[in-house]
């Protein structure tokens, strides 16, 4: 079981309803975002190619904020998802320090948040609420380890980058083009 | 003309525009840990090699600062902790592969070896005790008794002083352990930075031994300046001497490493290259805080007279300075896709 998400960069449109849902559904406080829209503009004028997508924790198969935690509060769950329990976070904020993508941050209580890949909804059959409410359908969630998964289908079937590479994390997340 | 522009969606707070999730506490703490590695280092070094009263302030003096810049830097870290309640975390598990786990286990157990080193020389340097004046004295009077004559430091209770024959006849043992610790504590504050391979200016193993040698020449610097004894003196020029040149070199190596490395490092490299900290860096810790303490000592060395003050309190604002600039010229530094 290897949970990840494709997600095609032709479809999306910024609409931000991801964000929207991820902070309604997940009781993110006001001002933060678990996930977020990057508009990226590449090219020689006139010849400019525009590139949305709507980014999120990649939950990397190699993980530097779990590496780097003293606690063990940052951890591996089921299907690779990365999580944070909240009684053991001291809030130090090494795995912040330590994720190229900047997907985590202090929550206002002390803790580290960050996305979940609502793994409350995805074991009870759910998708993740920013998947279930993209109104392009840009999004595909699933379990990379299987063939016959939507999300092992279209990163079977087309072209697609991961983020910062470089880094050496690992990412699950891949945005096609 | 090629164009690449970012825009992101996203605001939070200490994370964006740019990332300053470590704030004066961390570096604080990096130059206090450093300073009392460096301290205790030399102080187990020359009771190895059996110098304890040739160099009676590097073994018996100097260490007192230890305990004192030890729960000051802790304190610091407490501040810096966004939920400190749960502090205790820390050490309810030994994680291996994070170096901020073992920093906490270092400390847990330099502390108070640092405090038992300080009981086993205390007699020496503070013979007389008065017990009823003052707070201190006050204090002192739980674990101390009344006696009269040359030396009343006395203890109170019969297995504090059993303790400390103990560890009095122990004290090369205790040495060797102090010693392994205090290379630990040295190298574990350049190692806490550079286990982010996210931030490229830190993600460089370089940073682990410039740490040391930068936390060393800080102590080194202490202990000349804390000492009247001309012939320590002398020797503790001589091993700052060495260790500043020894940093330069290594920060050469650093820049070497960034410039041929990849594009994220270069481009971490640009801020002390026309970049926001090259007058910060070079000018202030390279120039005032590295070479001119180290032109001064080596004058001293060829018998000129400079106060020993000046250079120490240089070295020592250099050590302080490399930590703050690390430190947030490593957070402005990022991987961009």
């Amino acid at each position: 079981m290897r949970y990840g998400m494709a997600i095609d960069t032709k479809k999306c449109v910024g609409c931000s309803d991801c964000v929207v849902a991820c902070q309604t559904e997940n009781n993110v406080p006001v001002g933060y975002a678990r996930d977020w829209i990057v508009e990226r503009i590449d090219g020689v004028y006139p010849n400019l190619e525009l590139e949305i997508r709507t980014e999120r924790c990649n939950h990397c198969d190699n993980t530097p904020c779990v590496r780097t935690c003293p606690t063990g509060a940052s951890h591996l769950i089921e299907g690779g998802i990365v999580k944070v329990t909240h009684e053991e976070c001291i809030g130090c904020g090494a795995c912040i320090e330590s994720c190229p993508y900047d997907a985590r941050y202090f929550h206002p209580d002390g803790w580290v948040d960050k996305c979940t890949f609502c793994d409350h909804r995805v074991h009870n059959g759910q998708d993740p609420a920013c998947v279930s409410v993209c109104p392009t359908k840009c999004m595909y969630f699933g379990d990379l380890d299987d063939p016959n998964s939507e999300v092992s289908k279209q990163v079977a079937s087309r072209k697609w980058k991961v983020l910062a590479p470089e880094a050496g994390t690992s990412p699950q997340i891949f945005y096609m083009s | 003309m090629y164009e690449e522009l970012i825009t992101s969606g996203r605001m939070n707070i200490n994370i964006d525009p740019v990332l300053h999730v470590w704030h004066w506490q961390i570096p604080l703490y990096l130059f206090l840990g450093g300073l009392a590695a460096g301290i205790l280092f030399f102080a187990a070094l020359n009771v190895i090699n059996g110098n304890e009263n040739k160099y009676s302030t590097a073994v018996k003096t100097a260490p007192i600062l230890v305990p004192a810049a030890i729960v000051l830097g802790l304190i610091a870290l407490m501040l810096d902790l966004k939920h400190p309640v749960y502090a205790w975390q820390l050490y309810m598990t030994i994680r291996f592969d994070s170096p901020m786990s073992w920093g906490a286990w270092t400390l847990m157990a330099i502390t108070p070896l640092s405090i038992i080193w300080i009981a086993i020389y205390i007699k020496e340097l503070m013979p007389k005790i008065d017990l009823e004046d003052g707070f201190i004295g006050k204090t002192l009077k739980l674990i101390l008794k009344q006696t009269n004559g040359e030396v009343n430091w006395d203890w109170k209770y019969k297995f504090l002083s059993d303790f400390e024959k103990y560890a009095y006849k122990q004290r090369k043992g205790l040495a060797w352990i102090v010693l392994v610790l205090a290379t630990i504590l040295g190298v574990y504050t350049g190692i806490l930075l550079s286990a982010f391979n996210a931030r490229p200016l830190w993600n460089t193993s370089i940073l682990g031994p410039l740490f040391l040698v930068s936390g060393l020449s800080t102590g080194a610097a202490t202990i000349m300046w804390m000492s009247d004894n001309h012939a320590e003196k002398l020797l503790f020029s001589k091993i700052d001497v060495a260790l500043i040149i020894v940093e330069l070199f290594f920060i050469i190596h650093l820049f070497m490493g960034f410039l041929a490395g990849p594009t994220v490092q270069i481009d971490s490299a640009q801020l002390f290259f026309g970049g926001e900290f090259t007058v910060a860096f070079w000018g202030f810790l390279v120039i005032i805080g590295l070479i001119f303490p180290l032109i001064l000592e080596v004058l001293e060395l060829r018998g000129f007279h400079i106060p020993i003050a000046v250079p120490a309190v240089l070295i020592l604002f250099g050590g302080v300075l490399f930590r703050f600039i690390m430190v947030e010229a490593g957070q402005i530094t990022r991987y961009l896709y």
